[in-house]
């Protein structure tokens, strides 16, 4: 099954407690950000550290991923093969418009992987939309290879492109999510949304990411380890759910161990697309601890 | 020889200063005698003195003799400062210094009675900044000797601390020596440490710079007890008695340490109607109290008292009825000590009723959980809270050994800071042993000591608290930090640390420049 990837925590690549203290807060997804957080000055610092930390730190069971900055800069390269060196799992694109900006990063990759004799493919890519070209090129460049995980909405960029700001109701977006999440389901890969940064304001943040979750987004970027829980609690799914999700996973396992192809629960057919939303509400209400590890409901 | 926390204690220590080497952390039943204290028969009409240096002379100060002061206005104290300047001035040498403890503001004072041979000796809680520098590196001859809160209270009653003056700065007093500390300019709530040095010091003086009409009460220190009432101009700083409102920590990890430590005790059989806790002060401490106030909400549970330093959050319990009584030895900030003039369940106590081993039954010992803090803890589970990682004094025992007496004993600390790991093989100095640490909560998970299999069993599931061994989270932590080069000491102690039973844990010596 597809691993959980509510959320998507944003590290700077210069803050070295950050990035030691990282996997303590339960991010499914870590990004290191060697991009825009970090300053021209500190780049070639910042790069060492994260490789260092992707050595050494230990991470548990987070997804790693490394924001570098893009091919049309000096470091695009040199970023590249360091985090593939350190066995990266996910290469973070900055501002991709079109398919191509994917294709010519993948070349590097797999270049750098030739170059350390690592196994061609093992690392992942993510892509990040962050203008108005990208918005539309969305499906495209979701397909523009196999080793996409997943596409990001950035939204501080486009908005500005769009000629307009943040709003609390999240409309000057509605265009943008909708597209980027349906290039993402279209490819059979993962969809984030864009960070929330005022850290202080929770009724906001919560919103926004009801939002998300009623339209289908695998999960948001985070910036403070704080907005952490608040999303995991939207994203926990309801003791009804996992109460059906229990019976369909229980009806699929009397229906194997009678030799059965057709699975039926109170009378309904159970297909494919209910089996993977069951697994997915279980997975869900594990990460949520709201069952134990046979998948029995925790009572208080 | 080597005792029982596997610590070198010098033979002749031992011998010179007849001391036992420590054993173990039960007390059991021993039979003990309080000494008595001198009087000097008072008609109360003229206790009254206009200033420090005629006190001096009335009290008939001389060499030798063993002062006092608390040290509840912490870093807004004057009256510290302003007496012993005095001594100094007037000349006396070979004074030991017994205070509750010693804050920064004393430090410069302090270093300067040590080079003007005024004193030559001290016993106190603890010492940090420029003093604890000063001493570590051989400033003082004779090492100093430091105590818990409630091993002071031991030392005081059985002679092994005898105070000869005691000076004692009050936010108000009348003309005879009512005093109180919970209103006047100056207000620190609780007098809990200094209450001690009242009953049992031969000369009591007391500093103030409100004089009440009699009779002054509710009195904490009574005129039965108060030789001289001194009135200064001002006894203390309130901007730096303790911090003004209080905010909880926005830091993210002193935030998940602090959920899971409150994860852990309300999983624990502890966690029940009638329940009693010590949070003690800091971010952290203070997030504790957030997590559990939800969780006795949630819980339909309330505490039968909170013990120890008391901070507004506790005090906010108190009045939300989620907390019956309050046991107040200090106050760590301005809510907590001006609650204690307006809430007669925010009881007062001395540090003998708090946390004293050789008394009738302390406080302590009635108190299910417990949360300390730590510099180091080690694979044993011994706690170091005195010297830092470079072997220099910088902390205070103050109720640690006694409060780890708890039920549930909780350190809360992060696994490393900085580049300093907190969870060691060995902690430089032994100050609570750790047989009597239960738990140690870090960002990254929990350790249980095996000693607790009841608690192992209690705590093994609890979701999103990963249990680890203790070595394991050592491990942890030098994967992060690696492994420091050895520090470096003479051998020469400057420090004596004792078990709360008067025993000695540990010995701290001169830093090796």
């Amino acid at each position: 099954m597809e691993r959980l990837r509510r959320t998507m925590m944003f590290v700077p690549g210069n803050n070295p407690a950050m990035i030691k203290d990282a996997g303590i807060y339960g991010a499914d997804s870590i990004m290191f950000d060697l991009e825009d957080s970090v300053s021209l000055a500190e780049k070639d610092a910042a790069r060492m550290l994260v490789f260092e930390a992707l050595k050494n730190v230990d991470y548990g069971n987070s997804e790693l991923v490394v924001r570098i900055n893009g091919l049309d800069t000096d470091m695009g390269k040199a970023d590249i093969y360091a985090m593939v060196k350190a066995g990266v799992q996910v290469i973070r694109l900055p501002k991709t418009e079109t398919p191509d900006d994917v294709v010519e990063t993948e070349k590097v990759i797999a270049e750098a992987e030739k170059f350390f004799g690592i196994e061609n493919g093992r690392t992942h890519m993510m892509a990040a939309i962050e203008s108005a070209e990208g918005v539309l090129n969305a499906p495209a460049i979701a397909k523009a290879s196999d080793r996409l995980i997943g596409i990001a909405l950035g939204a501080e960029d486009y908005v500005t492109n769009m000629k307009t700001h943040r709003y609390p109701d999240g409309a000057e977006l509605s265009f943008a999510r909708n597209m980027i999440l349906h290039g993402a389901r279209a490819a059979g890969i993962a969809a984030f949304d864009t960070v929330y940064s005022d850290v202080d304001n929770t009724e906001g943040f919560n919103h926004e990411v009801e939002i998300i979750h009623e339209l289908g987004f695998d999960g948001k970027s985070v910036i403070n380890p704080r907005q952490i829980p608040l999303v995991n609690a939207i994203y926990a799914p309801s003791e009804k759910e996992i109460r059906n999700a229990k019976a369909v996973l229980n009806a699929i396992e009397e229906a194997h161990k009678k030799g059965s192809g057709v699975i039926s629960l109170h009378g309904k057919m159970v297909d494919k697309p209910v089996v993977a939303r069951a697994e997915r509400t279980m997975a869900l209400a594990k990460a949520s601890h709201l069952v134990d590890k046979e998948g029995n409901i925790y009572v208080e | 020889m080597l005792n029982k926390v596997n610590r070198e204690i010098p033979d002749e220590i031992l011998k010179d200063k007849n001391y036992k080497p420590f054993e173990t952390t039960e007390i059991g039943n021993p039979e003990t005698t309080y000494v008595a204290h001198e009087v000097k028969v008072s008609q109360g009409n003229d206790k009254l003195v206009d200033s420090i240096k005629d006190v001096i002379a009335k009290v008939g100060l001389k060499d030798g003799m063993t002062i006092s002061f608390h040290h509840h206005f912490r870093e807004g104290d004057f009256v510290f400062n302003m007496v012993m300047q005095e001594i100094i001035d007037e000349g006396f040498k070979d004074l030991t210094l017994a205070p509750s403890s010693l804050t920064n503001v004393m430090n410069d004072m302090v270093i300067k009675a040590i080079k003007a041979g005024t004193v030559t000796h001290i016993t106190s809680s603890g010492m940090r900044g420029s003093l604890g520098d000063f001493i570590s590196h051989g400033g003082l001859k004779d090492p100093v000797v430091l105590r818990s809160h409630g091993n002071r209270a031991r030392s005081i009653e059985n002679g092994d601390i005898k105070i000869d003056v005691a000076f004692l700065g009050v936010p108000n007093s009348d003309a005879v020596g009512n005093a109180n500390a919970i209103k006047g300019d100056a207000v620190f709530g609780s007098m809990g440490y200094s209450l001690m040095d009242a009953k049992y010091a031969d000369k009591v003086v007391l500093l103030t710079d409100t004089i009440m009409p009699y009779p002054n009460t509710p009195a904490s220190v009574k005129q039965t007890q108060v030789d001289y009432v001194v009135k200064v101009s001002k006894v203390g700083d309130p901007e730096k008695i303790g911090s003004g409102a209080t905010r909880f920590t926005k830091d993210p990890k002193e935030l998940k340490i602090a959920k899971t430590v409150n994860q852990v005790i309300t999983h624990s059989p502890y966690f029940k109607d009638g329940f009693s806790f010590q949070t003690g002060s800091g971010g952290a401490a203070l997030a504790v109290s957030r997590y559990l106030r939800e969780s006795m909400i949630d819980r339909n549970i309330k505490a039968s008292f909170a013990l120890g330093g008391i901070t507004k959050p506790t005090v906010d319990l108190l009045e939300e009825g989620l907390v019956n009584k309050i046991l107040d030895v200090q106050d760590f900030d301005k809510g907590a000590a001006a609650s204690m003039a307006n809430n007669e369940n925010q009881q007062e106590i001395d540090s003998s009723w708090y946390a004293d081993p050789y008394n009738k039954g302390a406080a302590v010992n009635q108190l299910d959980v417990c949360i300390l803090s730590a510099l180091e803890i080690d694979t044993k589970f011994n706690v170091n809270v005195m010297t830092g990682s470079d072997g220099v004094l910088r902390g205070a025992i103050g109720g640690h050994q006694d409060a780890a007496n708890a039920k549930l004993t909780i350190i809360s600390a992060p696994l490393v800071r900085g580049r300093i790991a907190t969870v060691v093989p060995d902690v430089t100095t032994v100050v609570t042993p750790g047989d009597s640490i239960d738990v140690l909560v870090t960002e990254v998970g929990i350790a249980i000591n095996p000693r607790r299999k009841d608690l192992i069993e209690a705590l093994k599931d609890v979701p999103g608290v990963p249990v680890y061994t203790i070595e394991e989270l050592q491990k942890r932590a030098e994967a992060i930090v690696g492994k420091p080069e050895k520090l470096q000491f003479t051998d020469r102690p400057v420090a004596l640390i004792e078990y709360r039973d008067g025993s000695l844990i540990d010995t701290v010596y001169q830093v090796k420049d």
